[in-house]
């Protein structure tokens, strides 16, 4: 091992020991955790009011984010804040910012979620792969794995988006997706590990179980929650590094659609003359990345079975 | 402990060869294939065939992955599509700047960070700890990019602080000797040049180094919760040793090792932020170039970023994987 990325491989497989052991009763008693944890309450709050403000963004908007109401009103130096109808003021194309961000909501939900979704669906048959067949089927693939890891994980998203002549939404969700691909397979092949050993699956071997229903029943199952958390906290990634390519270009060419981090970028022209432009985006990415990110975190600290009581 | 290192050594090759490999199928799969999408605009039918015939395509593909790992070990990258200038010079030109900025980012995060998660692990659960806390779970939630516009917006054309972008002020005189200005500053005892340069890196620096020193701080307080409540510090409180002699010798000398880990996993976000700080701060590092790049479809000047950023990359945390074995002698029994 080269000691590349040491410690997120060792953060990984330490999120991996935290497959249930127990079954049904360590998911319970993390849930029953959770349930008392504010920072888990502020985190599902916060995701909760977000999923609600994607799914319904197009009755929510009070206008049409794509149609350019002010353009007549905006000049070199000047565009137009707020007013009524306009709670939040214009773009620096006219269009009404509110409307725009609550439709970026959903931008920036399908990005995110299709990404995390394809990398974990991905992730999982490699990890899924090596820990069901082990020996040099497991270390072709996580040497693979490993050097995907080697190259930082912006770098290798930036190199991904770029193949592409015309980027798009697609291509944005394709490049984020790969990035956590390696992620998710480390984690399931190490939760799978760790699954083998167990006595239950021991067990179900020493019955003569056939070895897809031992993978898929017994050690599948059970290798799954700190998948779940990973999820949780690759998605606030995902969000935050599809800005990052929107703002270097990589992003959707459509310049009409609404997405949070083009927004931002596009914003840095006019911080002097409308620094909401910037201001608004950002902290919509902000919160909604901490709202993951919050919650994850507390899914992790409740699994985690050294703070089992 | 030679042995430990040889080993390392050794894992490095056949990483490096995983990675080329993965350039090569990254280079393969361009639109249009290699030659045109390495030539970009000045691609005719003509050109497109001779290079082909230098890049060996119509060879069979064991083949040509062996002349693409002579041509990248020479450092054969090519021309650049934006300035037509070789590839590899490009890079060392820009380099330096990158790594300057990089490195006064790391001694910010550092500085800042262990300090800061030692206090909060001590006071846990109190209102520094919760603060810091909260602290990093935001901080790493900031895009990088907006952190760069607010501190233009605040420090350089709100207050007058700092200059806005750049490296250095225009029409100040330079020596160049090895391109890092605060080296050469130094070298040449030019202290305005020195100031200057320090001037101007303030705030990019502080802004690369923010997702980071949330990292560090973290990690800082974790690995020292781990440390504080072992047998050994008790004892050595217990014996009435001083408060600072068990802080360096007992806690901090043990909870570093995992930080000095994490430290070296900090070039990867530095790298990848230094791409979007450098266009915010029109830096003109490696950043700056790869930014550029992007927008007109550099391939032959992407192919050679990724490959130095991943080889940076890997070997950084090889030798902090070899310095944490000279620091703690159990790693290398493993």
């Amino acid at each position: 091992m080269t000691g590349l990325g040491t410690t997120k491989r060792d953060r990984l497989d330490a999120l991996a020991a935290t497959s249930s052991e127990g079954g049904v009763s360590l998911a319970r008693d993390a849930f029953r955790r959770l349930r008392r944890n504010p920072v888990a309450i502020i985190g599902a709050v916060i995701v909760v009011a977000f999923l609600l403000l994607a799914l319904l963004s197009p009755l929510i908007a009070p206008r049409d984010p794509y149609i350019r109401y002010l353009i007549d009103e905006i000049r070199p130096g000047l565009i137009p804040g707020p007013r009524s109808g306009f709670p939040l003021g214009v773009d620096q194309e006219g269009r009404d910012l509110l409307s725009r961000l609550i439709v970026g909501a959903r931008q920036s939900l399908i990005v995110g979620v299709m990404a995390t979704l394809i990398g974990l669906v991905f992730g999982m048959i490699i990890g899924g792969a090596a820990g069901a067949i082990g020996g040099w089927v497991d270390a072709l693939l996580m040497r693979f794995m490993d050097v995907l890891l080697s190259i930082p994980s912006l770098l290798l998203a930036i190199s991904i988006a770029a193949v592409f002549r015309r980027p798009n939404q697609w291509t944005v969700i394709v490049a984020v997706a790969v990035v956590s691909v390696p992620i998710f397979a480390r984690l399931l092949r190490g939760s799978m590990l760790a699954q083998r050993g167990t006595d239950h699956v021991l067990a179900a071997r020493a019955l003569g179980v056939k070895q897809n229903t031992i993978v898929f029943r017994h050690m599948l199952p059970n290798s799954l929650s700190p998948v779940i958390v990973q999820a949780t906290l690759t998605l606030a990634v995902a969000i935050i590094d599809a800005a990052a390519l929107s703002f270097l270009g990589l992003g959707d060419q459509d310049v009409n659609r609404a997405e949070w981090g083009a927004m931002l970028g596009d914003s840095q022209r006019f911080l002097d003359v409308r620094p909401e432009l910037a201001y608004y985006p950002a902290l919509c990415i902000i919160v909604v990345a901490l709202g993951f990110t919050l919650l994850g975190e507390a899914m992790r600290e409740a699994l985690d079975p050294k703070n089992r009581r | 402990m030679l042995r430990f290192v040889v080993r390392r050594l050794l894992w490095l090759i056949p990483t490096l060869l995983a990675l080329s490999f993965l350039l090569f199928a990254w280079l393969r799969s361009l639109p249009g294939g290699p030659s045109s999408a390495l030539l970009g605009d000045k691609a005719t039918p003509e050109r497109i065939a001779a290079l082909d015939k230098t890049l060996g395509l119509d060879q069979p593909i064991p083949l040509q992955y062996l002349r693409f790992l002579g041509r990248i070990v020479t450092g054969d990258f090519g021309a650049s599509l934006s300035s037509s200038q070789p590839v590899v010079s490009e890079l060392s030109a820009a380099f330096p700047a990158t790594i300057e900025l990089s490195v006064a980012a790391l001694i910010f995060a550092v500085g800042l960070g262990i300090p800061l998660g030692y206090l909060a692990a001590r006071r846990r659960g109190g209102f520094f700890d919760n603060t810091t806390i909260i602290g990093t779970l935001v901080g790493v939630s900031v895009p990088v990019f907006f952190l760069g516009f607010m501190g233009q917006k605040i420090f350089a054309s709100g207050l007058g602080w700092l200059p806005v972008s750049g490296r250095f002020t225009a029409g100040v005189d330079h020596t160049k000797i090895t391109g890092f200005l605060t080296v050469d500053a130094v070298l040449t005892r030019e202290w305005d040049v020195l100031g200057d340069s320090l001037w101007h890196l303030l705030l990019p620096a502080l802004v690369l180094g923010t997702i980071p020193l949330a990292v560090i701080v973290r990690i800082t307080r974790a690995a020292v919760l781990d440390v504080v409540n072992e047998d050994y510090v008790r004892t050595a409180e217990a014996k009435g040793l001083h408060a600072r002699t068990v802080r360096g010798r007992h806690i901090m000398r043990n909870a570093l090792l995992p930080v000095s880990t994490t430290i070296g996993l900090q070039t990867g976000l530095l790298l990848a932020g230094a791409v979007l700080t450098e266009k915010v701060f029109a830096w003109g590092g490696l950043g700056s170039l790869l930014a550029e790049g992007i927008n007109r479809r550099d391939y032959p000047r992407l192919q050679a970023l990724i490959l130095v950023a991943a080889a940076v990359y890997v070997l950084v945390n090889l030798l902090v994987d070899i310095s944490y074995a000279v620091i703690d002698p159990r790693v290398r029994v493993r």
